[in-house]
């Protein structure tokens, strides 16, 4: 389309914003191979000529690392779960049912999607407390199942698949429940993955709620775990703490790589309402 | 009838996990949290009523005062880089090139979301380093003495800032892209006929058609803004002084480091009537500056 642009200008634009995007990122990874000792030593190391995998050892020394990726994978893994099921379920009454009430219900749903974290975290933290979760696990998962935005996405989703598929379910003498689980939600995965990615990316990199739900070390996720090595390592050697940084990085560009296309539709889904 | 029962039972087990969960873990604490600003109380204590003093508190409280400014800075600096950036970059990328090229770029600008904020806050943390970080280092190649990025109070909130923006334009891009590529080739060889090239016809021709988009984006991107708290935190603890110090980190300084749970509720809801009307301020604008085809 802009073939008058200048086609030099545009080319070195494009380069220099794709070099500012994943300089940091390869600074880290290249850093993280340096031997702790000369993690300092200027000018940076943005070739490894000899990588020195030690930090990656010492960073499981440092932090108990499998405990950490065992509880981030716990909580992001329940939670992607559950809120893939119960939006599924959700979104379907409200896109296929007709009943009382159910505007103003999804108004609600709608509804609760713009009020921002912090303006509840205090209530949740005592009702967590009076659940006798506090300091667990479930204080991080239960509170994130219920998903509004999910709900939403699934409802326009059930809402996007032939009505007659349903209709002639019915008339083969199909239960509601058998339309639901053998003509609908097999078509409605992909759907569900677009929940399940978008809340795997979330939660994966979640800060706020793990700090002030999660008081002992044992229940720390990866990110918490992190920003606890960096302050307790200071300055000491950051060829440490980014071996860390770079570890926690891995599933997210996993799924960066195979769920993209996931990702992007959901990250886009709520503003084309 | 069966059928009806069944469809019946269905709808309300369906529904139940996840009304039942907002209710419990959004609505009640909404409730709460409005109950919650009229009284005062550390956890340990009963609580006690105190009318609006909460409120009058945070009205003249100087750090109060100061992170409502800083929050103000942050949003107004901060979205704009973003949504410019963004456009920026997705104009180019919309324009005429090899689709692997494309491809390329259009996955490296949206690959900083994936990353946790406290991941990406460790490391520009020592990139920013004064003594031996590398941005210092690259400036000191063409002769700029070495700049206190995050212990002077002039720097550290451009630094917040810059990674906070590093971090998020690609999401305002993502939704660049949906809306330009959503421009009908007509428009633009009618526009070429008529002259319109450059920027005279990115203000002219794309800008007006792609105005739905920028107001959703500039509309997330100011409420996820306002919210800032990950970047700040591990970048600076709010500092120094209280220069980085934002609305949100406020609320968790004073519920969960000095247990005034009353206050940090009157603050969380200051906070959110303020992303209340500046959402609804920016519909407003809308209707005067948005073109709807």
């Amino acid at each position: 389309m802009t073939r008058r642009l200048p086609t030099l200008a545009k080319y070195a634009a494009l380069l220099v914003a794709a070099v500012l995007t994943l300089g940091p990122v390869w600074w880290t990874f290249t850093t993280s191979l340096r031997p702790a000792a000369e993690s300092f030593s200027l000018p940076p190391s943005f070739f490894p000529t000899s990588p020195d995998f030690s930090s990656y050892t010492a960073v499981f020394e440092q932090i108990a690392v499998p405990l950490l990726v065992l509880n981030s994978a716990l909580v992001t893994g329940v939670i992607a779960i559950g809120q893939m099921i119960t939006a599924a379920m959700a979104g379907y009454v409200f896109a296929r049912m007709e009943f009382r009430g159910k505007n103003l219900l999804f108004a609600i749903v709608l509804s609760t999607m713009m009020v921002p974290v912090q303006v509840t975290i205090v209530p949740v933290f005592m009702i967590i407390r009076g659940m006798g979760l506090s300091d667990t696990l479930l204080a991080l998962i239960l509170p994130a199942i219920p998903t509004a935005f999910g709900t939403f996405l699934m409802r326009q989703y059930f809402l996007g698949l032939p009505l007659e598929l349903g209709e002639a379910a019915a008339l083969d003498g199909a239960s509601p429940w058998r339309t639901f689980f053998s003509v609908y939600a097999p078509l409605a995965l992909s759907g569900m993955a677009i929940v399940g990615v978008l809340a795997f990316n979330y939660h994966w990199n979640e800060f706020f709620r793990p700090l002030i739900f999660m008081i002992s070390e044992q229940n720390y996720t990866l990110p918490l775990g992190l920003v606890t090595l960096q302050g307790n390592l200071g300055t000491g050697s950051i060829s440490i703490v980014l071996a860390g940084v770079i570890l926690s990085m891995v599933p997210a560009v996993v799924v960066f790589l195979f769920g993209q296309r996931y990702l992007r539709e959901g990250l886009t889904a709520g503003s084309s309402k | 009838m069966t059928a009806d029962r069944d469809s019946a039972l269905l709808r309300w087990l369906f529904l139940a996990p996840t009304m039942l969960g907002i209710g419990v873990f959004v609505v009640v604490p909404i409730l709460g949290s409005l109950l919650l600003a009229f009284f005062r109380w550390d956890i340990i204590s009963s609580p006690q009523f105190v009318g609006l003093s909460n409120f009058a508190e945070i009205a003249t409280d100087r750090t109060v005062a100061v992170s409502f400014l800083n929050t103000a800075v942050f949003v107004v600096f901060a979205v704009a880089a973003q949504l410019a950036v963004a456009m920026l970059l997705a104009v180019l990328v919309q324009s005429q090139m090899p689709n692997w090229l494309r491809v390329f770029f259009r996955s490296t600008f949206f690959f900083p979301l994936v990353l946790s904020a406290a991941s990406v806050s460790i490391l520009m943390k020592y990139l920013f380093n004064e003594s031996y970080g590398v941005v210092n280092w690259m400036l000191s190649l063409v002769g700029i003495p070495a700049v206190p990025w995050l212990t002077s109070t002039q720097w550290a909130m451009v630094v917040v800032i810059a990674v906070y923006v590093w971090q998020n334009f690609g999401f305002s891009f993502l939704l660049f892209i949906g809306g330009l590529s959503a421009i009908p080739t007509e428009v633009y060889e009618a526009g070429a006929i008529d002259g319109a090239t450059g920027w005279r016809r990115f203000r002219q021709l794309t800008l007006p058609l792609v105005s739905p988009t920028v107001l959703v984006a500039s509309v997330m991107a100011i409420i996820s803004a306002l919210q800032v708290f990950d970047q700040p935190y591990v970048l600076t603890r709010g500092g120094p002084g209280d220069s980085t110090r934002t609305v949100v980190m406020v609320i968790y300084e004073s519920a969960f480091r000095q247990l005034e749970f009353g206050r940090a509720s009157a603050i969380g809801l200051v906070l959110m009537v303020l992303i209340m009307l500046v959402t609804a301020l920016q519909f407003r604008l809308a209707r005067r500056f948005v073109f709807y085809q």
